[in-house]
């Protein structure tokens, strides 16, 4: 990796201050992403604000209607959590389907969301779930976080601090995982609840989408045969060695078809 | 009864270090004054070199010296030599272009060398490379057999027209086509043997030093044969006598064969320590590996297989084109020739069969033996056609088996393509796997898998491997440029502990433990008596090192030769010390006994007079008990077996399950149950790879795009079920003194083949009978579209 200096913020505010100050910064939250990214030469900060001492920004709070995730929380302390669990079970698969062992230990939703990476899973629990992405300037909706390919709504010396789940009556996380990486080549999370009827979509295309067509379907009658004839539309979806667009698209439709039935038990 | 016999599954003494973070690999190795080497790759598939730069990298912090292309050729140095001559059809020799370590003219696949940088550190080096600049004019890239074929294509080595390296043949093509034409049924296949990067666990490192007051260098580096390499980059590349030049290879992290070669970096820092004056430490990352390692596999086949209307095999006709990549590694040549087309007959009985072989240069890396080595490619050639016949003529895919195959009496048995098997029960190793494998109940499986919309196929593979390379004088007729026998040396220490120097070194497999065990068996020592040593060529009198299957075969009969020697003297002393006639001397499990007589002496106590002869007989005998050997092999070994494998896919996705994989296999005797079965393991979970998911694919500029494990897949314990593995040690090698044929490929050798034969049993379901490996999601869901 090339030079950078290091710092290891001692508050929020310091955080931010330390990023607003660096020529080129960049938050370090588990650094699963941006640690490979840095030994391959591929990125080059000036500087690395490192966020592990915020305990503020660890931990998971439950109650009567919302999940809230500090950004800090690593993915295999959501996937183990009793209350996430019991609370909404599909959030806590979903974490539990993240990488590997080593990944899930160090890599927080703080950091997933933030990356948004195009397959990662985190981005559609949030849209599914209709969830609010709180930061240190103000809290936004779910629906308007995510922007476009590994870009948010953030702005660059805005901190993440916690994200707040609305829990549904229903909801599942179906993933059809990249065999190599086992990112999402598809992943579909389907809910219903206090935010509506949901079907959000990652690893299909540049960034994380809503599937309203499945939406209204499941909004009458929220069982698969609903989805199950509903075609995705191949246009503008992400084509590799793995998957082509064509491909993509067409395991929306059976990952949500699948995420339903789950979701019904 | 000494715990190391022959047959006991021992824990290996090797995994203490190991799975403790204690194992000493090259990267754990730091010398005084050590510096660090940066490889300049060319990120370029094809092209010419106008200018390489340093000039602005040479005054970069920390450099010590960069050396080009231009500075190896105009040093006396040579280029990587490649061990084995293949002569094609008209006895027209194969083109063997020239190999340079760091390129000066021409760069010919993503990853060729143009530059070495020595820094102080390695993020110095790193740094400094990315100050060099190059000019080059690209030229259009042949990454296909096909491309690099094409009338008019560019040559990527002038000396090489066409990029053909040779066009050979093995068989009477004639006589096969004749009886091809009168044969009732023909089947035939179109086939893509895939290829694959071999990715052991340890990235190759290598740490090179010069001592000026000895003028002796030192090299150590990941390889299964460091006294090839000490030959081949000594005597070939940098003209270093073999007692001036010693090579190191300490643990070793697996290989699979790509650490067989002399690689560029061994040599490049090897030349430059003597520059620098300093020793030179590299050690690849990731990204290196797949760019550097040699590949394997890579083949392109029409196989014909003639029948007649009982089933029986007539004849095959095979032609093969493989891709050699952009030079000739070490072995490359042999692979898709005398390792592939010599074991087409396989298990069976056909008369007649052709072979002929084109090999391609490509404007990508090199390709050489990976783990099986030509003969995974010809049991996946023959095996599809096998199971495609019996689809065809509607027999089962046992029975045209059992109908074909060669008899256990018959042997020994000669084909029709050279090799003359010695012993081997392929009907019985075959109805064992039918009934392990519950075959007559599978009918039942597939209708329940049917049930839940899933499609369910089984498939075999049978196969013969050709291991224990080799007879010299055989190899040699075949072009091998060195020999293949392998040396041990058995030193008794007074006490009656033993050392043992073998020149197999291990890179994981446990040669300690197991090699420890002949001896414990041998001599009748305790185990924890005998001390391995391996993987020096200033410790070791010489080797050959570790690939094919060999240092069991071969390197473990070595052994024996020497304990023979060692228990020969014994008996001399023996008879010296209780007054017996040699020829009364008897020696079982460490005892010397008089024949007949209560008279009796241990092995320890023979050992103490022989280095403490003050009862000695002088005049015949000379003191010590130090014995060495060398064992050339009479024949190579046949270890052979049969693999079944059962698969579901679901249709909506395309994803396979591997539900069961049932192999036994024939390694004649097993000196360790446990390792043998590890071995057995690990080949499979790597035969499994390549079957549903390794691919290494180049897009049409050569860059390759599955070059991180992002992209590569690998699998993993979850992809693979239980195995249920058994060995038959009933049908032993005939002619080494430990009744051994090797174990350490046939797991990937069988399981390729059965595997995708399972997939295509499934796909045929659905009226599918053409499918191409790996059988990776997206691809079965495209088939199943069609």
């Amino acid at each position: 990796m090339y030079d950078f200096n290091y710092k290891r913020a001692t508050s929020n505010q310091d955080a931010t201050d330390s990023i607003a100050a660096a020529e080129e910064g960049k938050f370090v939250a588990g650094g699963m992403t941006l640690l490979p990214t840095l030994k391959l030469r591929l990125a080059k900060p000036s500087d690395l604000v490192d966020l592990a001492d915020l305990d503020g920004l660890v931990g998971i709070t439950v109650d009567d209607n919302t999940v809230t995730i500090g950004a800090m929380t690593p993915h295999a302390v959501v996937n183990s959590s009793p209350e996430v669990q019991k609370a909404i079970p599909g959030l806590a698969e979903l974490a539990g389907m993240i990488g590997d062992p080593m990944v899930r230990n160090r890599g927080t939703i703080g950091g997933s969301i933030a990356n948004n990476d195009p397959a990662a899973d985190y981005p559609s629990a949030v849209v599914g779930l209709g969830a609010t992405v709180h930061t240190n300037k103000r809290e936004i909706a779910g629906d308007d976080f995510f922007t476009d390919l590994f870009d948010t709504v953030l702005e660059d010396d805005e901190l993440v601090t916690k994200v707040v789940f609305p829990i549904p009556e229903k909801a599942a996380y179906m993933k059809f995982p990249n065999p190599a990486s086992r990112y999402a080549i598809v992943g579909t999370f389907v809910s219903q609840g206090p935010q509506g009827t949901r079907v959000a979509v990652t690893g299909a295309g540049p960034c994380v989408f809503r599937q309203s067509e499945m939406e209204s379907a499941l909004d009458a009658n929220f069982a698969s045969e609903a989805v199950e004839n509903i075609k995705q539309s191949d246009d503008g979806l992400n084509s590799d060695i793995h998957a082509s667009a064509e491909y993509r698209a067409h395991l929306v439709t059976i990952m949500a078809k699948r995420a339903v039935a789950k979701a019904n038990g | 009864m000494p715990d190391g016999t022959i047959g006991t599954p021992v824990i290996r003494r090797e995994d203490q270090r190991f799975l403790t973070g204690k194992g000493k690999y090259v990267d754990d190795i730091n010398r005084p004054n050590q510096t660090y080497a940066w490889l300049l790759r060319s990120s370029v598939a094809h092209g010419d070199i106008v200018n390489v730069d340093i000039s602005r990298a040479e005054t970069a912090p920390g450099v010590l010296k960069i050396l080009t292309g231009m500075d190896w050729a105009s040093d006396e140095v040579g280029g990587l030599p490649c061990g084995w001559q293949v002569i094609g059809k008209n006895e027209t020799p194969m083109h063997e272009p020239p190999h340079p370590a760091l390129v000066a003219d021409r760069v010919r696949h993503v990853g060729d060398n143009l530059a070495v940088v020595i820094a102080e550190t390695r993020e110095q080096a790193r740094d400094a490379a990315e100050l060099i600049d190059v000019e080059l004019n690209e030229l259009s890239s042949l990454v296909t057999m096909a491309a690099a074929g094409t009338d008019g294509a560019p040559t990527i080595h002038d000396e090489v027209p066409g990029n053909l390296c040779y066009d050979w043949e093995i068989g009477d093509k004639a006589e096969v086509d004749a009886v091809f034409n009168k044969a009732n049924h023909v089947t035939k296949l179109e086939l893509v043997n895939t290829r694959v990067v071999a990715n052991p666990i340890e990235p190759r490192s290598a740490i090179a030093e010069y001592d000026a007051t000895s003028d002796c260098y030192t090299l150590h580096t990941t390889t299964q044969n460091p006294h090839v390499i000490r030959l081949l980059m000594g005597a070939f590349v940098l003209s270093i006598p073999e007692h001036k030049l010693r090579i190191i290879a300490p643990d070793v992290g697996g290989g699979f064969g790509s650490k067989v070669y002399h690689y560029a970096e061994e040599a490049i820092l090897t030349w430059a320590s003597k520059k620098v004056g300093r020793p030179i430490k590299w050690t690849a990352d990731r990204s290196d590996s797949f760019i550097t390692d040699a590949q394997g596999r890579d083949h392109v086949t029409i196989g014909e297989l003639a029948l007649d209307k009982d089933g029986t095999f007539l004849a095959l006709r095979v032609q093969t084109d493989a891709n050699l990549g952009a030079y000739l590694s070490t072995f490359a040549p042999a692979i898709p020739t005398y390792l592939y087309a010599t074991l087409l007959a396989g298990l069976y009985k056909t008369p007649s069969i052709y072979c002929g072989v084109k090999a391609w240069f490509t404007n990508t890396v090199p390709v050489d033996a990976y783990r099986g080595a030509g003969r995974p490619e010809a049991c996946y050639l023959l095996e599809r056609l096998v199971e495609q016949a019996a689809r065809e003529t509607g027999l089962d895919k046992a029975d045209i088996r059992r109908r074909n195959f060669i008899a256990a009496s018959d042997m020994p048995y000669q084909t029709p393509v050279a090799l003359e098997y010695d012993s081997g029960d392929f009907i019985k190793n075959m109805e064992d796997r039918l009934t392990a494998s519950n075959y007559d109940g599978f009918s039942d499986r597939r209708t329940k898998s049917e049930n839940t919309g899933k499609i369910r196929g089984l498939g075999m593979a049978t196969y013969i491997e050709a291991c224990g390379m080799a007879p010299s004088t055989i190899a040699g007729s075949l072009g091998a440029r060195a020999g293949l026998y392998e040396s041990a040396e058995i030193r008794m220490h007074p006490t009656g502990s033993v050392t043992l120097f073998t020149g197999s070194s291990d890179h994981g497999q446990g040669h300690e433990t197991t090699f420890s065990q002949i001896v414990s068996d041998g001599l009748g020592v305790p185990l924890e008596n005998v001390e391995v040593v391996h993987g020096d060529t200033d410790r070791i009198q010489f080797g050959l090192g570790t690939y094919g299957s060999r240092s069991l075969a071969v390197g473990g009969a070595a052994i024996v030769k020497a304990m023979d020697k060692v228990i020969e003297k014994g008996k001399k002393i023996a008879a010296h010390l209780m007054e017996a006639s040699v020829e009364d001397i008897e020696f079982s499990t460490g005892t010397f006994r008089v024949t007949g007589t209560d008279k009796e002496l241990g092995i320890g106590d023979i050992a103490l007079t022989a280095y403490v002869p003050h009862n000695y007989p002088h005049d015949e005998l000379e003191p010590g008990l130090d014995e060495t050997a060398f064992y050339d092999p009479k024949n190579f070994t046949f270890p052979n077996g049969c693999h079944i494998a059962e698969v579901e896919i679901d249709q909506d996705t395309g994803q396979v399950t591997l539900c069961s994989l049932d192999a036994m296999d024939d390694f004649g005797k097993v000196i360790n149950p446990m390792i043998v079965e590890g071995q057995v393991h690990g080949g499979l979970v790597q035969g499994i790879g390549q079957a549903l998911m390794e691919h290494c694919i180049y897009n049409d500029q050569g860059q390759l795009m599955t070059g991180s494990y992002n992209d590569y897949c690998m699998p993993r314990a979850a992809d693979v079920p239980t195995f249920n593995v058994a060995t038959n040690e009933e049908a032993l090698c005939t002619h080494n003194p430990l009744g051994v044929k090797g174990c350490g490929e046939a797991g990937t050798i069988g399981a390729t083949a059965a595997v995708i034969n399972a997939v295509l049993d499934a796909l045929n379901t659905k009226g599918i009978s053409d499918f191409d490996m790996p059988a990776t999601p997206q691809r079965l869901w495209k088939a199943l579209q069609q």
